[in-house]
């Protein structure tokens, strides 16, 4: 049996097993600290940096930290929110996002978080890249312009041998994510809904499928992200 | 093209842990990675044919087109501006008849830019199939493609100027020169290989941490870890395959140190991996190595042969039983990030060099999850100093937090660039006055990710307490202009290094290379000058050296040069934006209506 130590997010008393992730051990005593990359059960990646929280007063992301008896955790400080809230704007701004068309608007993690932090126009110049759609797969639609690099759909999915079908591709602003026309050939049906309802935006889409909950009644559309975790 | 690729494969032992060594084998044999070449080997290490374009695609060197017979890597760094890169470039697209990114219709030359080839001191400068050319001219681009048309191969090409020392040596055959204007009582000082290994082997592990760790002795990569920690760290994590690893990468621009040191003392290089392998209790040690000092393969690989004759690797190192300890050397393929260490040992492990989530440290989980210590060519040089002359003699020279030397490369505008090894606590002014600078506008310290200052700050202290520097210093002539010459081709060097992983890096690196090119035109406004303090802010939370670093040479220079800024951008502006082109934005309007 793990360990049950006793440490302190923002002052508040929590209780978690010794070396678990710190970001779901904050969730289990109901504190939510926003993220996107982070995707329960897949292993953390630490990249879209939304997380960081102050450890014994040291940045690290909240998401790759394991607990440990005594420590301090700052979480929901000024500084880290309006650090989120520049993340959030950024990933906007970086690529193109239209959310009325968008079928995953309500469902959209990234939204939900622009909504969150009340996001205006952002203070960050839009980059307005040119990002294709690809549409070879039979069953995946890949939107690059939605694609916030995250690394969940390269993180989580996987076939029975273990081999992956998404990769990166290139590096800093050209990333792109690549589909495996090979391991993806035969992909089920269940893998497929897997890898859009992990996806936090709209990148990932099955094909021929959609808005089967109807606006209005989507994940975010009532309530804010992250308003069932905190108590 | 010589062996095929299942060949070459095979040759790895279908290790896909290998890719590095089977991209580069096959880029250097066939002049590509062709989409079906990707398949062949993805199929044959059975691996998803995504997993080997993520990291063929992510390094500088690796191209899926063919680059040409003749492939022109010409530096694209501050210095070589400096130093007229700009006319040769030029000369090279004539001749060529190819602009820079492409390859000439006939096939013949491919013209490509390249970040800093680790040159500084005799710019401009190229790489061409693997060999250095150095302090090119217009002239001299010329003369190269003649010989190119004319089917000279790339040793004709070169000629036989070679620089001094071992750059001459048979095995080497450079144009490169090494330049070492300053020997110091470390790196520098008489050295009879293989001493340390003998009086090591009569010494306990521990003891020879000890040694080491009494020296204060820390990383001179430029983070300045102490050695001696990362090594009783390594030493204790449990397991019983350790590795050591050489960090050659050597991308940070200005810097060409490690490659001097290489060529003339690679003896102590290997010597050093070896005491960190016995103190470590690590039998294997890899040699990263930067794809553009693969000219120094032949001769390195020999010295490691003769290491092995001379019982300083091997089995049995020192004729000691169970120091075993031997060295392989691990190319990269075009990529500053694989400098910071988990990318390094990413990128060793045949993967696109993304740094990693820490902790766990390398000295807890590194190469293929196995402790691994990461130290620095330099570091390692003067451990073997250490071990021969002890704690105390180290600690003699140098500041209070710095002890020992420091190697540093001089580039830019002096009269005498090189390698000078100064014990720490040499200020600015000292060093200035050393290379023979005058009229200095700017000094930039540590390279992009450190800082640039101005005179003011001339009487600061190379050390790790004030001016810390993984010993890169360029210096910047009064004619320069700072934010067009400098700042704008740091921000882009930055831009396209990142690997892209943290969100802050990928897109600031990239916005802020626009907003200053918006500057440097003057169209840009006051707000967006204030904006970068934020921005700096936002990046000191990226996972990285490099994302942490990146925007340092906006915020030093418009810490230390405002006036520069306040030229470009001048107050009061209104609402209006400087930037706004109203015949632009209405061009299309205007087009379709007349």
């Amino acid at each position: 049996m793990p360990k049950i130590v006793a440490f302190r997010i923002d002052g508040k008393p929590c209780q978690a097993a010794a070396g678990s992730q710190l970001i779901a051990a904050a969730t289990e005593n109901g504190v939510y600290i926003p993220t996107l990359c982070n995707y329960p059960g897949i292993p953390p990646k630490g990249s879209c940096r939304i997380c960081t929280v102050r450890i014994n007063g040291r940045l690290a992301t909240a998401c790759t930290s394991r607990v440990m008896a005594e420590m301090e955790v700052q979480a929901i400080t000024p500084e880290l929110e309006e650090f989120r809230a520049s993340v959030v704007e950024i990933l906007f701004a970086e690529g193109n996002h239209l959310c009325p068309s968008c079928e995953k608007s309500g469902s959209c993690e990234r939204q939900a978080l622009g909504y969150r932090y009340h996001m205006t126009p952002p203070h960050f110049a839009y980059a307005f890249p040119e990002r294709g759609v690809e549409a070879w797969h039979p069953k995946i639609l890949k939107d690059h312009n939605r694609c916030i690099l995250c690394k969940r759909c390269i993180r989580g999915i996987r076939d029975e041998h273990g081999k992956t079908f998404f990769a990166f591709r290139r590096r800093a602003d050209r990333l792109v994510i690549n589909i495996d026309p090979e391991t993806s050939r035969d992909v089920s049906d269940e893998l497929v809904r897997q890898a859009t309802e992990m996806c936090p935006v709209g990148a990932i889409l099955r094909k021929e499928k959609g808005f089967d909950v109807p606006i209005g009644k989507r994940r975010f559309d009532r309530r804010p992200i992250g308003s069932d975790i905190t108590t | 093209m010589g062996r095929t690729i299942p060949a070459i494969i095979d040759a790895y032992h279908r290790d896909p842990s290998r890719l590095m060594d089977i991209l580069i084998d096959i880029q250097w044999d066939r002049g590509c990675l062709s989409d079906w070449t990707i398949d062949q080997i993805a199929k044959i290490l059975d691996i998803p044919r995504v997993d080997v374009e993520q990291t063929v695609s992510f390094y500088h060197f690796f191209s899926k087109e063919p680059r040409g017979k003749y492939t022109v890597y010409l530096n694209d760094s501050v210095v070589a501006g400096f130093a007229g890169r700009e006319a040769v470039k030029r000369a090279f697209e004539e001749a060529a008849g190819c602009s820079f990114g492409s390859v000439s219709p006939d096939r013949l030359i491919g013209l490509f830019d390249t970040a800093c080839i680790g040159m500084s001191d005799q710019e401009p400068a190229a790489l061409i199939n693997e060999q250095v050319f150095p302090s090119l001219t217009p002239e001299k681009a010329r003369r190269l493609v003649q010989g190119m048309r004319a089917g000279l191969d790339v040793e004709q090409l070169k000629g036989t100027d070679y620089g001094d020392g071992q750059n001459a040596n048979p095995l080497v055959r450079s144009l490169v020169r090494n330049s070492i204007m300053r020997k110091g009582e470390v790196i520098f000082s008489p050295y009879a290989p293989g001493r340390s290994l003998h009086k090591i082997a009569s010494m306990t592990p521990q003891q020879v941490i000890a040694v080491v760790t009494a020296s204060t002795h820390r990383g001179r990569g430029g983070a300045g870890f102490p050695t001696g920690l990362k090594w009783e760290l390594a030493r204790k994590s449990p397991g019983d395959v350790k590795y050591i690893f050489c960090n050659a990468d050597e991308g940070e621009p200005g810097t060409f140190k490690d490659r001097v040191i290489l060529t003339e003392l690679p003896m102590l290089v290997f010597e050093g991996m070896a005491v960190a392998g016995y103190a470590v209790g690590a039998r294997k040690g890899i040699l990263y190595l930067r794809n553009e000092y693969r000219y120094l393969r032949a001769y390195l690989e020999h010295t490691l042969e003769e290491m092995r004759r001379l019982g300083f690797l091997g089995p049995l190192v020192a004729g000691k039983a169970g120091f075993e300890f031997d060295v392989k050397i691990q190319f990269g393929a075009g990529s500053y990030v694989c400098g910071e260490e988990s990318a390094l040992i990413e990128s060793a492990e045949g993967k696109r060099g993304e740094p990693r989530d820490r902790p766990p440290f390398p000295v807890a989980k590194g190469y293929l999850q196995k402790p691994t210590v990461v130290n620095n060519v330099e570091t390692l040089c003067a451990v073997v100093k250490i071990v021969l002359n002890g704690g105390p003699w180290y600690t003699a020279m140098g500041t209070k937090e710095s002890k020992g030397t420091k190697v540093i490369s001089v580039s830019g505008d002096c009269r005498k660039p090189g390698v000078y090894e100064i014990a720490w606590g040499f200020t600015v002014n000292d060093l200035l006055s050393e290379v023979e600078a005058d009229d200095v506008q700017a000094v930039q310290v540590g390279g992009p990710s450190g800082s640039c200052i101005g005179p003011k700050e001339f009487d600061r202290v190379l050390a790790y307490e004030d001016l810390a520097t993984g010993g890169s210093i360029i210096i910047i002539g009064k004619g320069r202009d700072l934010v067009r010459d400098v700042v704008l081709n740091f921000a882009r060097f930055f831009r396209e290094e990142s690997c892209g992983s943290c969100v802050p890096c990928r897109a600031l690196t990239a916005m802020s290379q626009v907003v200053l090119e918006r500057i440097a035109a003057g169209k840009a406004d006051r707000s967006e000058l204030q904006a970068f303090a934020g921005w700096a802010g936002i990046m000191q939370k990226n996972r990285c050296g490099l994302g942490q670093t990146a925007l340092n040479p906006i915020v030093t220079t418009l810490k230390n040069f405002p006036q520069v800024y306040d030229a470009l951008v001048p107050e009061g502006n209104g609402p209006l934006k400087r930037g706004f082109d109203l015949a632009a934005a209405v061009a299309d309007y205007d087009a379709a209506t007349r």
